[in-house]
C-alpha cells in the first residue's frame, strides 16, 4: 500500500514538475541498466535527494540517440553513462556544458583533466572463465594459442559497447596485425551476440567456456552469489579501459541542481553506492574503502586506452579487421 | 459508398503510421544516404535467410496442419495451444532455449557425442533458418490449419461417396488459397530479423537489414542512412505482399453446417509421426526454459508484478484496437496496408513517433500509449491473415443471402458475418495480446523507471547479472501471455465442435 501511495505521489510529483517548469526537479538521462529499479539509481537517487531537497527523476532508455533527437530542446538536465567510445558525438553536438567538479579526488589508474565528462566508475574489458574447468590464460597471446575447443562468446562490435571495447582493445595490443589476431581467434568463436546479456547467458548457462565482459564481473559472482569459480583472465599485454561518464546539460534550466549533483558523483556517499549496485571499481574511492570482494580482484598492471578522439579515428578500421577475419 | 469508406479509411490510417514515422526520421536525417557494399550485402543475406526461413515453415507446417485437422485425440485442443507459445516468445529467451537444445553443450549433442555421432554445431546460416522455423512454424501450422477446418465437412462426405480425390478436388484449392499469405507474412517477419540472425548466424556473415539500421542509429546516429534502409525493408514488405496477393487464388468451397469433419482417410501412424516431431521441436526448448525458469520464480524482485500488469493492460487495449481496425481492414488493400507494419523496423518507427509528439508532448508521457500503437501496427498482418480467409468466406457464401433479406451493413455483419468469425476472431485476438506482452517495442525510447513492461524488466534483469530471476521472469512472461492467448482462442471457440 505504501509503495502504491508513493507511486501515485511520484506520479503526481512528476506532472506537477512539468507543469511549472522543471521548479525543483533534476532530470537525468540514464540507461536501463542503471536507472531501473534492480540497478544503482534507486539508491543514488535517495541519498542525493536527502542533501538536495529537491526530485531526482530518471528517463531510461537510450542516453545518447535520445539526446541528440531531442537537442536544445531535451529535458535532460544532467546524462550520466556515456563512455569514451561515443563521447566524441555527444561533445561535438554542443549540447554538453563544462562540469566545474574538482577532479582532485579521483583515483583511476589514468590520468583525468576532461572537463565536460566526470568519470563515476570504471572497468577494465577482460574474458572471463570458469577456473574449475580451465587453467585461464595469461597473455592474449596465450588465448590465441588456446586449443580450438575452447569456446568463446564475444559481443558485435556494431551493436554493443563492449564488443566495440573489445576490437579497439585487439587494435591497441596488435595494431597492423589486428586482422591475424582475430584470424586466430575466430575459430574458438563460438557465436557474436547483439549485447552482453546475451553472451553473459551463454556463459552462465554453459554453452560458451569463455565470455567478453569485464574484470570486475567476477564480483558479482562472490559478493552476492558467494561463488568463486568465475575469474577475469589478466594479460600481460594489458586491458582495455572502460569508464563510465557524466556531463551536465548545456540547456538545463536548473543549473544549481545539476552542478549540485555533478559534484555529488566524486563524494564518498555516491561512490560507495558503485561496487556493489553497479559492479564495478567507484572512480573517486581510496582502495580500502572499497568492499572487500573487490580488493582481492585481480586486476591488470598496464591499463590500454585511447582517447576519444584516438577511439574515433581508429574505430572503422578496428571493426574492418573484425569483419574481414571473422567474415572468413 | 459508405462501406467503401470504411474500409479505405482504416487502409489510409495504417498507411499514414507507418510512413509517417519512417518520413520524419528521414527528414530529420537530411534525405537519403547512399548504401555502401557491406549494406548490400545485409540487403541479400537478409532476403536470402527470409526466403528459405519462410519455405520451409510453409512446407513443414503442411503436412502437420493435415495431421491434426483430421485426427482427433485428447489434449489435442491444448496441445495446438502451447504448439503456439514459441511464436510468442522473447528473442533472447528462445535462442537460450534452442541453444539449451540443439547448441554445443546442449541435450542432442549430449546424446550425439557418447554414440560416437558427429557433433550438431548449430552456429551459421542454418542456425538463423532453424531458429526462425521454429519461431514460425507455429503460426503456419495454425493458418493452414485454419483452411483445412474451413473446409465444409459436408463436402467430405460428398466426395467420399463419389469416391473422389479428396486432396485434389478440395485440399489443394484450399492450399493454393492459404499457403502464399502464410509465405509472405513469415517472410516478411523474417526480414525483420536481429538478435537471432546475430547470435545463431556465429558472426558477421550473418548481418542483417536490422542490424544494419540498429548500428546507423545507436553509434552513427545516421537518422539518414536509418531511414534509407527502413525504405527497402517497406519495399521488399511490400513486394512479398503484392506476390503472395497474386498467388493467392482458389476457389472459395462454398458454405457448409460448420459442423466437425469425421475423416477416414490417411495414415494414423504417418499423422501420429508428424504431430510428434512438431511437439518435440517446438516444445523441447520451452521445457528446457521452463527448468531454467521455476528456480528463478524465488528470486523476482516485487516491481515484476506491476511490469506484468503494465504488460496485460498493453496487451489488452492492443486486442482490442487491434480488432477493431480490422475488420474494416479485412480486404486485400487492407491487407497489402497492414504488411507495411510489420516490413519497417520498430527502431525506425518509434524514432519516427518519438520525433512527430516530441514538440507537443513529453515523449516519457506517452510511452505506453505508442508502445500499444507499435503493437497494434504489428499485429495487424496476422490478423488480417487470419480474419481475411473468414470473412471472405462468410461474404461469398452469405452475402447474397443477406443481400436478398435486405441485410445490409452492420446488421448484415451482426447476423450473417460474425458468428462465424468467432473461431478466426477469437485466435487473432490471442495472438494479438501474447504478441503484446512479449514486445519489447520501442519502449526503451520513451520509457522512465515505473513504465516498465515485463519482457523491458527481464532484459534489466539480465543486463544486472541476475540471469535466474530473468529466467523466472521470462517463465511469467510466457506462462501470461500463453493464458492470454488460451482466454481468447478458446472464447472463440466456445460452442464450436472444434
Amino acid at each position: 500500500m505504501k509503495k502504491t501511495l508513493l507511486t501515485v505521489a511520484g506520479l503526481f510529483a512528476a506532472t506537477t514538475a512539468f507543469a511549472d517548469g522543471h521548479a525543483n526537479t533534476l532530470t537525468v538521462y540514464a540507461p536501463d541498466y542503471f536507472g531501473s529499479e534492480w540497478g544503482p539509481g534507486p539508491s543514488i537517487e535517495a541519498a542525493f535527494e536527502e542533501q538536495c531537497g529537491c526530485d531526482l527523476v530518471y528517463q531510461t532508455g537510450d542516453v545518447l540517440p535520445r539526446l541528440l533527437l531531442e537537442g536544445e530542446n531535451t529535458e535532460a538536465d544532467v546524462v550520466i553513462g556515456l563512455n569514451t567510445d561515443v563521447t566524441k558525438r555527444a561533445r561535438e553536438s554542443g549540447l554538453m556544458a563544462p562540469h566545474g567538479v574538482d577532479l582532485s579526488a579521483l583515483t583511476l589508474p589514468i590520468d583525468w583533466d576532461d572537463d565536460t565528462f566526470v568519470p563515476f566508475n570504471y572497468s577494465h574489458t577482460a574474458f572471463i572463465y570458469d577456473n574449475t574447468k580451465l587453467d585461464g590464460f595469461d597473455s592474449f597471446e596465450a588465448l590465441l594459442n588456446a586449443p580450438d575447443d575452447v569456446r568463446v562468446v564475444i559481443q558485435d562490435p556494431r551493436s554493443s559497447i563492449s564488443g566495440l571495447a573489445l576490437v579497439l582493445w585487439v587494435q591497441a595490443v596488435y595494431g597492423d596485425e589486428a586482422e591475424a589476431a582475430w584470424a586466430r581467434l575466430a575459430p574458438k568463436i563460438v557465436t557474436v551476440t547483439q549485447g552482453w546479456s546475451e553472451s553473459y547467458g551463454l556463459f552462465t548457462d554453459g554453452e560458451a567456456d569463455v565470455v567478453l565482459s569485464y574484470t570486475t564481473s567476477p564480483a558479482y559472482h562472490i559478493i552476492a552469489e558467494e561463488d568463486l569459480t568465475k575469474s577475469a583472465a589478466i594479460f600481460d599485454e594489458g586491458h582495455y579501459f572502460f569508464v563510465e561518464l557524466a556531463a551536465k546539460v548545456e540547456g538545463t534550466d536548473n543549473a544549481d541542481l545539476a552542478d549540485q549533483f555533478m559534484a555529488f558523483i566524486l563524494t564518498p556517499e555516491f561512490q560507495n553506492l558503485i561496487p556493489t549496485t553497479n559492479w564495478s571499481f567507484p572512480a573517486a574511492l581510496p582502495e580500502a574503502d572499497w568492499p572487500e570482494g573487490f580488493q582481492t580482484l585481480p586486476r591488470p598492471e598496464t591499463v590500454l586506452f585511447y582517447s576519444e578522439d584516438e577511439a574515433a579515428a581508429l574505430r572503422d578500421t578496428a571493426i574492418d579487421a573484425w569483419r574481414t577475419a571473422l567474415s572468413q | 459508398m459508405a462501406h467503401r469508406l470504411v474500409s479505405i479509411i482504416p487502409a489510409l490510417i495504417v498507411a499514414g503510421l507507418v510512413i509517417g514515422p519512417v518520413a520524419a526520421v528521414l527528414w530529420r536525417g537530411g534525405g537519403f544516404t547512399a548504401l555502401s557494399d557491406a549494406d548490400a550485402d545485409a540487403v541479400a543475406f537478409t532476403v536470402w535467410q527470409a526466403f528459405w526461413s519462410a519455405l520451409i515453415s510453409v512446407v513443414l507446417a503442411v503436412p502437420v496442419a493435415r495431421a491434426l485437422a483430421r485426427r482427433q485425440f485428447p489434449g489435442r485442443g491444448a496441445l495446438i495451444a502451447v504448439m503456439g507459445a514459441p511464436f510468442i516468445l522473447p528473442v533472447i529467451v528462445a535462442v537460450l532455449g534452442l541453444v539449451a537444445v540443439f547448441g554445443g553443450r546442449g541435450v542432442i549433442n549430449a546424446v550425439l557425442g557418447p554414440l560416437g555421432l558427429p557433433r550438431l554445431d548449430i552456429y551459421g546460416a542454418h542456425g538463423v533458418i532453424l531458429a526462425h522455423v521454429f519461431f514460425n512454424l507455429p503460426l503456419a501450422v495454425r493458418l493452414i490449419l485454419q483452411g483445412w477446418l474451413s473446409i465444409p465437412s459436408e463436402r467430405f462426405q460428398v466426395a467420399a461417396s463419389l469416391g473422389a480425390p479428396l486432396f485434389w478436388l478440395l485440399e489443394w484449392p484450399m492450399l493454393k488459397r492459404i499457403v502464399p499469405g502464410a509465405f509472405a507474412v513469415i517472410f516478411v517477419i523474417c526480414l525483420g530479423s536481429f538478435a537471432v540472425a546475430l547470435t545463431l548466424g556465429g558472426g558477421p556473415r550473418a548481418t542483417t537489414v536490422e542490424l544494419a539500421i540498429y548500428q546507423a542509429f545507436k553509434f552513427d546516429f545516421d537518422l539518414g542512412k536509418a531511414a534509407s534502409l527502413a525504405v527497402v525493408q517497406l519495399a521488399l514488405g511490400l513486394c512479398a505482399g503484392l506476390v503472395a496477393l497474386l498467388l493467392a487464388r482458389g476457389d472459395m468451397l462454398g458454405a457448409g453446417l460448420d459442423r466437425v469433419v469425421q475423416r477416414w482417410d490417411g495414415s494414423r501412424v504417418l499423422d501420429a509421426v508428424w504431430i510428434g516431431l512438431a511437439a518435440l521441436f517446438l516444445l523441447a526448448p520451452l521445457g528446457a526454459l521452463v527448468v531454467a525458469g521455476v528456480p528463478g520464480l524465488a528470486l523476482l524482485p516485487e516491481g515484476i508484478w506491476a511490469a506484468t500488469g503494465r504488460s496485460v493492460m498493453i496487451a489488452l487495449g492492443a486486442v482490442v484496437l487491434t480488432m477493431a481496425l480490422a475488420l474494416p481492414l479485412a480486404t486485400k488493400a487492407g491487407e497489402a496496408a497492414s504488411l507495411l507494419g510489420i516490413s519497417v523496423s520498430g527502431l525506425v518507427l518509434g524514432t519516427g513517433i518519438f520525433l512527430i509528439v516530441q514538440p507537443y508532448v513529453r515523449p516519457a508521457s506517452v510511452a505506453l500509449p505508442v508502445t500499444l500503437l507499435v503493437n497494434v501496427l504489428m499485429s495487424l498482418p496476422f490478423v488480417l491473415r487470419i480474419l481475411r480467409t473468414g470473412v471472405d468466406g462468410a461474404k461469398a457464401d452469405y452475402g447474397r443471402l443477406g443481400a436478398s433479406l435486405g441485410l445490409r451493413g452492420w446488421a448484415l455483419w451482426r447476423i450473417a458475418y460474425l458468428p462465424r468469425l468467432r473461431r478466426p476472431m477469437g485466435f487473432s485476438a490471442g495472438l494479438t495480446g501474447a504478441l503484446a506482452m512479449g514486445d519489447l517495442g520501442v519502449i526503451t525510447l520513451f520509457s522512465r523507471p515505473g513504465q516498465g513492461t515485463l519482457p523491458l524488466a527481464m532484459y534489466e534483469l539480465m543486463g544486472r547479472y541476475q540471469m535466474d530471476a530473468a529466467y523466472g521472469a521470462a517463465l511469467v512472461l510466457v506462462g501470461t501471455s500463453l493464458a492470454l492467448f488460451w482466454v481468447f482462442d478458446r472464447g472463440g471457440r466456445v460452442n464450436a465442435d472444434v
